[in-house]
């Protein structure tokens, strides 16, 4: 049932699990995720795959497998520019389910008309999170003769939804009835070139709004180790939320395969030689996830772990139980699990 | 040959820069007078002129909004994402672009050369969503109208 009241003003907690939260004092968003990064927690997010289908269902299905460890999920938006379920309408389908999705917004195939009006609508949907993206090459996808769009960067959109946020209004200064109160979120890859200047551009993501962070994968500490040290240096802890991205390699194979065909992946060899010699490939790269996620933690200035385990999904709750990252915190869920919902036929 | 030209002023970025603020007001200015002469009348050559002369030297793309004293003298038009605020985390291990594998990333380019400029730090500053309407457009002529300010820190 549509609570009308609650719809009508946001500030109001509903009943519903979709219901928003109340919103707490100096938070931007109504979302359980802010709340948990604001309260100094340390937290995990994790990434749902888009089915191919139609089906709301699958959706919930697929979530339901993150029940209990982690704290957001991120929807991502035709990744790899691959055709799928859009982010926005997914989140939409978690948030009525009670859970806190992140949207993604990529560059490639919108532009700022479309993105503006994409962010209220979301906003209107419940959904408290947005990660801005350049996002992926369409010669990289299913329908490499799609035309890129491109009109802004993940710098300059995070710009426009704090604009409309803060200011109340759109680019071109029109003025918002109800502006859209999210969390704005940026990502960066310490592990590529310019190495040396991650930290600077992780700087102006800062400035253009992002108010929190996810990494690529992080497979090589040292690198990480530095690349935070300068964020240290430069006080951009104080001002973002940073979460550095882990990854579940099924295997040696997998892993040699995304570091030359999956854009921005970097992998030490060492990692690739670990698992090609255990006698449990599977296992070992589950362990070397929770390893690595516990030597994350540890680092000043980390606030989480995004964890990616495309395909893998079904093993993110192990990840994150191995690793004890969460302590005696369970993160929320679903009072009845989505597991054995049935499909749409 | 233009790719390697674009390279080559990337590496003496210190160098173009001098010269670009030293020609800079000259053009800017000398643009001014005819402006007040001819009107728009002239506004064809000066921009194929325009085009010509940065085309070669750092493949300029004519955006319009002249970034390039703030890039390295990368220009940012080249990346394949036409990212404004680069790069993106697709670079590849050997700086080359994710996308266009035989070229280096426009924007690996660009700190490099940022590194070797005297105003090197304005590559922190963030760039505005460009507007598409000024594509084609002359900087030089719209500098000299007063479109745009002549620095690009002062600007939006
Ligand atoms: S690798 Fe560099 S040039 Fe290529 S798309 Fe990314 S930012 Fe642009």
């Amino acid at each position: 049932m549509i609570d009308i009241d609650t719809m009508r003003n946001p500030d109001k907690v509903g009943t519903n699990p979709g219901d928003p939260l109340p919103r707490l004092e100096g938070h931007v968003s109504h979302g359980r995720f802010e709340q948990v990064l604001r309260a100094g927690h340390f937290a995990v997010t994790t990434e749902i795959a888009p089915p191919d289908s139609a089906d709301p269902t699958e959706v919930l299905r697929r979530a339901s497998l993150f029940d209990g460890y982690v704290d957001a999920i991120n929807a991502t938006d035709g990744s790899g520019a691959h055709c799928h379920m859009s982010s926005l309408a997914v989140c939409a389908i978690l948030t009525r389910a009670g859970y806190s999705p992140i949207l993604q917004v990529s560059c490639r195939d919108r532009n700022r008309i479309s993105i503006q009006g994409d962010t209220l609508g979301a906003a209107a949907l419940g959904v408290c999170n947005v990660l801005c993206l350049s996002g992926d090459d369409v010669g990289a996808g299913d329908h490499p003769e799609a035309k890129p769009v491109f009109d802004l960067d993940s710098v300059s959109l995070a710009q426009t939804i704090r604009t409309m946020r803060d200011d109340g209004q759109f680019l071109s200064g029109r003025k918002l009835d109800l502006a859209p109160r999210m969390l704005i979120g940026s990502s960066i890859n310490p592990f590529v070139p310019p190495i040396a200047n991650r930290a600077d551009q992780l700087a102006k993501k800062i400035a253009s709004g992002a108010e929190f962070i996810q990494s690529q994968y992080c497979f090589d500490m040292p690198v990480l180790k530095e690349f935070m040290a300068k964020a240290r240096d430069l006080g951009l802890t104080e001002k973002a939320y940073i979460i550095i991205g882990v990854g579940v390699l099924p295997s040696a194979k997998t892993a040699k395969w995304m570091r030359s065909n999956v854009p921005g992946v970097h992998i030490p060899d060492e990692i690739i030689r670990r698992q090609e010699q255990a006698e449990k490939p599977k296992l070992e790269g589950r362990k070397i996830c929770a390893e690595i996620m516990q030597q994350i933690k540890e680092i000043d200035g980390v606030a989480g772990v995004h964890v990616m385990a495309y395909r893998q999904e079904k093993w993110v709750g192990d990840v994150v139980k191995r690793s004890g990252v969460l302590g005696d915190r369970k993160p929320w869920a679903p009072e009845h699990s989505f597991a054995d919902l049935q499909a749409v036929t | 040959m233009s790719y390697r030209l674009r390279l080559f002023a990337i590496r003496h970025s210190r160098f173009f820069e001098s010269l670009y603020n030293a020609v800079n007001p000259a053009i800017v200015g000398t643009l001014k007078g005819i402006n007040k002469v001819f009107g728009t009348k002239l506004d064809r050559p000066i921009t194929a002129m325009e085009a010509g002369l940065k085309g070669v030297l750092f493949d300029c793309q004519m955006c319009g909004n002249c970034a390039l004293s703030k890039t390295g003298m990368s220009c940012p038009m080249n990346c394949p994402k036409t990212i404004r605020n680069g790069p993106c985390g697709g670079v590849r291990a050997n700086g080359m672009c994710e996308v266009k594998p035989d070229m280096k990333c426009v924007w690996v380019q660009a700190w490099d050369g940022a590194s070797r400029m005297k105003g090197g730090e304005a590559i922190k500053d963030i760039e505005f969503a460009v507007d598409n309407r000024d594509q084609g457009k002359s900087t030089w002529l719209r500098i000299a109208r007063g479109e745009i300010a002549e620095k690009i820190s002062d600007r939006h």
